[in-house]
């Protein structure tokens, strides 16, 4: 069997992006959390707020550190496994990454310090400010990124000539028709995490009596942010569809698991679609409710997958259920809110143990969510890089073979295994030292550095919590 | 393209100051990591470790500056480069993840300490060791079919690139024991002291060998060096003499001569490998005018950069300043 460096390499980019996706998401939404802790703090004077504040930012730094190392990986697989379509799109991507480096990495890297570690060494103003920054920086960041990958969605702005794109309008290259529902949406992913996560561990610390007064705030926070965030997230994902199907209708086709263009079209509440015989099995629809959502029209007209020939078409199965993982969680954050609110009088949230196991159980809903989306969004795209102008086959690298390929895959598979299994444990460790732990007159031991992420939280990383 | 005012040149420029922020930067405290299993002892590695614990990844960005750079200004460059050097960029971003993650654990770990001392240690090396070869193969130069590299997966591992890897490993353990004898007291810079001429000496050899191979395998190189304008040749004098001044000072016991000269040595050797292959940033095919990206996005970034790059800089200073002086035994504290 010849081993297909594309089909590698798509893997290979999916498992590191999707790996990477995962921090940032959540870092995003924690840094604004941390600075809202940090204002509340400021204004009110109260001190759980720094006790919380105290707390999360411990993991904010493994989260953190974790998203930088396997940032540094994603710069460069554009240029090992898809150096044709670097080259080719240089002129716009060069400055957009460049432009992140200089406006958001550098930016998080100075205030970083600050904020873990300077508490106790500047005035309280200015250790809020470099919180306030390290968001802002995060924010930024997205900007750029985004950009970039809107850009791959609905590209616009650029003249192709002799086989490099020129740009010809930076406005319209950097604000594509997709850019701001893209990053509306993934904004609002990214606060849905922190307030999930927020939600679910701040109800475990509730379970188990710990830190109650402090906890049952953050819990309450989390909750009225969760009310407001979930169902703007189904209004903000609605409309993002409505303008995938002007701009891309085959990923819309293949979302909704349409074959055929057609008008009253149903929507599928389950199918498996097969790709060979360009057909569904197992349908449970509802009438014309497609139609509807997509065109607010029972009759509207929905675009069908073969509207495009055979080879244009993305991996239905995959797209068409990763949208409904995303969709079906959207919909399960909605409910959990409003249930929160419902039990709110008399204190209900923080006693009901169906609740607040419940919401243990959600704080992984949108880390599975955003990975869906993303599938969704990428899949979707294929078989374009940039679509309808330039194939997967047509960005990849000539001189890849597959054998350097899979060796990098399994390389980076066991790579990151190794190294990202002790982040993962070192969080838990976290979690489960509480806020008590972090917020601990800790013994400094003679060879403790505290000036780098890690170093902010003050755990062991092996031995008993 | 020619009437405009000539980025190009300005970009090869900030690229190469980049670049060398990076090595001198980064050069250090891969040091550490190369040095750390001949510390010795633990408490030494603790200490080597704290001294460049605030600083070593903002050290680090500048290499993604580096790359996200290269797309940018030279993205002919970034294309060629990479697929080339497959292997060798897998085998260096492992090396920093290992390393990188290393730092963090290290100083909570207890029972699995040495494990992160060894993740440290290798991790380090192989990141130095593939940075070598990178220069050494690009002295050598790429096989090319248009603006593609044609060539195969490992034409990247020559000797002679094994011994540009070994140098650039002797040349950050130099800029390593330098920075300790700067940073350090007592037991751990009495050994610094001990192990510079070595590493000086190793450093020195590859010199040598690269001199004596490079005008042989590309002509450019020979007419450069001894046809034309002979002025280049303070380079490699100057090179020399900043490695006399670290000997001298290592044996006068000087603190932070030794350091400063190595750093010389680093941006002496650094402009001599320039002006030897300048205009080709691509060798043996293209010149930094036929990698360059197109005049809009040169300048657009270029705007960026004027802005930004003096307050990154300005900021950098501020933490070495903030963390200046002796290490001592407990950190900074
Ligand atoms: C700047 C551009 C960019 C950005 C911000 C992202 N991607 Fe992407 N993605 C690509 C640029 C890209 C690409 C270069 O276009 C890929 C690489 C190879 C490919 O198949 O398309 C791709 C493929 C790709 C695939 C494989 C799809 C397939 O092979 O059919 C997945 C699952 C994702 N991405 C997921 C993500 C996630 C989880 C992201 C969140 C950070 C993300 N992408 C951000
Ligand atoms: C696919 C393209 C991507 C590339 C090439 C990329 C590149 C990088 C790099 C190099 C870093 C480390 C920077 C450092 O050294 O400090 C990083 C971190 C980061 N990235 Fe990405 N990234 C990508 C996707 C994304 C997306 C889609 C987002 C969010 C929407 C994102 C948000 C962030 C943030 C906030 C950080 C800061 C570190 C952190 O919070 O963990 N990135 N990225
Ligand atoms: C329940 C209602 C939701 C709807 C109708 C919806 C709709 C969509 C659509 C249509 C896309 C694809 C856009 C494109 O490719 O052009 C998308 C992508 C995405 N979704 Fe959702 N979504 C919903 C909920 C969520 C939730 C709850 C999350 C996460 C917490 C989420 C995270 C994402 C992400 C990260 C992407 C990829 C980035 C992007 O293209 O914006 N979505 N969503």
């Amino acid at each position: 069997m010849e081993l297909d460096p594309l089909i590698l390499s798509r893997i290979q980019f999916a498992f590191i992006v999707c790996f990477h996706a995962i921090f940032p998401v959540f870092t995003i939404g924690l840094a604004s959390t941390i600075a809202g802790f940090e204002t509340l703090h400021f204004k009110t004077g109260n001190p759980i707020w720094q006790k919380l504040s105290k707390f999360w930012i411990q993991v904010f730094a493994v989260v953190f550190g974790i998203g930088v190392v396997s940032g540094i990986v994603m710069s460069f697989q554009f240029g090992t496994n898809w150096s044709n379509f670097s080259y080719a799109t240089a002129n716009f991507l060069g400055p957009v990454l460049s432009y992140e480096v200089i406006t958001a990495f550098f930016l998080e890297a100075a205030f970083l310090g600050v904020l873990l570690f300077g508490r106790d060494k500047v005035p309280q103003g200015v250790h809020l400010f470099a919180a306030i920054m390290v968001a802002s920086g995060t924010f930024i960041s997205s900007f750029w990124i985004l950009s970039a990958n809107s850009l791959m969605q609905t590209p616009e702005g650029l003249e192709l000539i002799n086989g490099m794109y020129y740009v010809t309008s930076w406005s319209d290259a950097l604000f594509t028709p997709s850019f701001g529902y893209r990053f509306l949406h993934m904004a609002l992913a990214s606060f849905l995490t922190a307030a999930f996560v927020v939600a679910g561990v701040s109800a475990w610390f509730v379970i188990q009596k710990r830190e109650l007064e402090a906890n049952k705030k953050a819990l309450s926070v989390a909750l009225w942010f969760l009310l407001v965030l979930a169902p703007t997230q189904v209004i903000v994902g609605d409309f993002h569809g409505l303008n995938t199907l002007e701009h891309q209708p085959t990923k819309v086709a293949a979302m909704e698991g349409n074959w055929e263009k057609s008008t009253g079209v149903p929507l599928l509440l389950f199918a498996i679609p097969d790709q060979e015989a360009q057909t569904n099995h197992f349908e449970v629809k509802i009438p014309k409710l497609a139609s509807y959502v997509l065109t607010h029209d029972w009759d509207g007209e929905v675009p069908g997958l073969k509207d495009v020939p055979e080879e244009e078409r993305p991996n239905v199965f995959i797209v068409f259920w990763s949208f409904r993982i995303m969709v079906g969680l959207g919909l399960l954050m909605v409910i959990f809110a409003i249930w929160g609110l419902v039990l709110r009088p008399k204190g209900r949230i923080y006693k009901s143990t169906t609740f607040l196991n419940g919401l243990r159980l959600m704080s992984i809903s949108p880390f599975i969510a955003v990975l869906a989306g993303w599938v969704v969004t990428e899949a979707g795209r294929a078989p374009w890089l940039i679509y309808g102008q330039m194939t997967h086959a047509q960005g990849l690298t000539p001189s890849l073979t597959g054998g350097m390929a899979l060796f990098t895959l399994i390389g980076y598979i066991v790579v990151y295994t190794l190294v990202f299994s002790s982040g993962i444990y070192y969080l838990l460790k976290v979690f489960r030292g509480g806020l008590e732990k972090a917020n601990a007159p800790h013994e400094m031991d003679e060879i403790e550095r505290p000036s780098r992420p890690f170093s902010a939280a003050h755990v062991a990383i092996d031995g008993d919590a | 393209m020619e009437q405009q005012f000539d980025l190009t040149v300005i970009w090869a420029g900030i690229i190469g100051f980049g670049l060398m922020m990076y090595v001198l930067m980064d050069g250090f405290d891969l040091g550490q990591g190369i040095l750390f299993p001949f510390a010795p002892d633990e408490k030494a590695r603790d200490t080597m470790m704290n001294s460049i614990a605030p600083v070593w990844d903002g050290n680090e960005t500048w290499l993604v500056l580096g790359g996200a750079g290269l797309l940018a200004a030279f993205p002919l460059v970034y294309s060629i480069f990479l697929p080339a050097l497959y292997i060798g960029v897998f085998l260096l971003l492992s090396g920093l993840i290992f390393r990188g993650v290393a730092f963090e654990f290290r100083f909570k770990a207890k029972t699995s300490k040495y494990l992160w001392s060894w993740s440290f240690s290798v991790g380090s090396i192989v990141a130095a060791f593939a940075q070598g070869a990178v220069v050494g193969a690009y002295i050598q130069g790429f096989e090319t079919e248009g603006f593609v590299y044609s060539g195969g997966a490992l034409d990247w591992l020559t000797p002679f690139t094994v011994i540009t890897g070994l140098g650039l490993v002797a040349g950050y353990s130099l800029l390593g024991s330098t920075w300790l004898i700067m940073k350090t007291e007592g037991a751990l810079q009495d050994w610094a002291y001990k192990i510079t001429p070595r590493l000086l000496a190793g450093l020195l050899t590859v010199f040598t060998i690269v001199c004596i191979y490079t005008p042989f395998i590309d002509a450019n190189v020979k007419t450069r060096w001894f046809d034309n304008i002979s002025v280049i040749w303070i380079l490699p004098a100057l090179t020399l003499y900043c490695s006399y001044i670290v000997l001298r000072s290592v044996k006068k016991r000087q603190d932070g001569m030794p350091f400063v000269a190595s750093m010389g040595i680093f941006l002496f050797s650094y402009l001599g490998l320039l002006v030897s292959k300048w205009p080709y940033i691509v060798p043996p095919n293209f010149t930094i005018y036929d990698a360059a990206s197109a005049y809009n996005s040169q300048l657009f970034l270029l705007l960026g950069f004027l802005f930004v790059i003096p307050i990154i800089l300005t900021y950098t200073t501020w933490t070495y300043w903030v963390f200046r002086g002796k290490v001592k035994q407990g950190g900074y504290h």
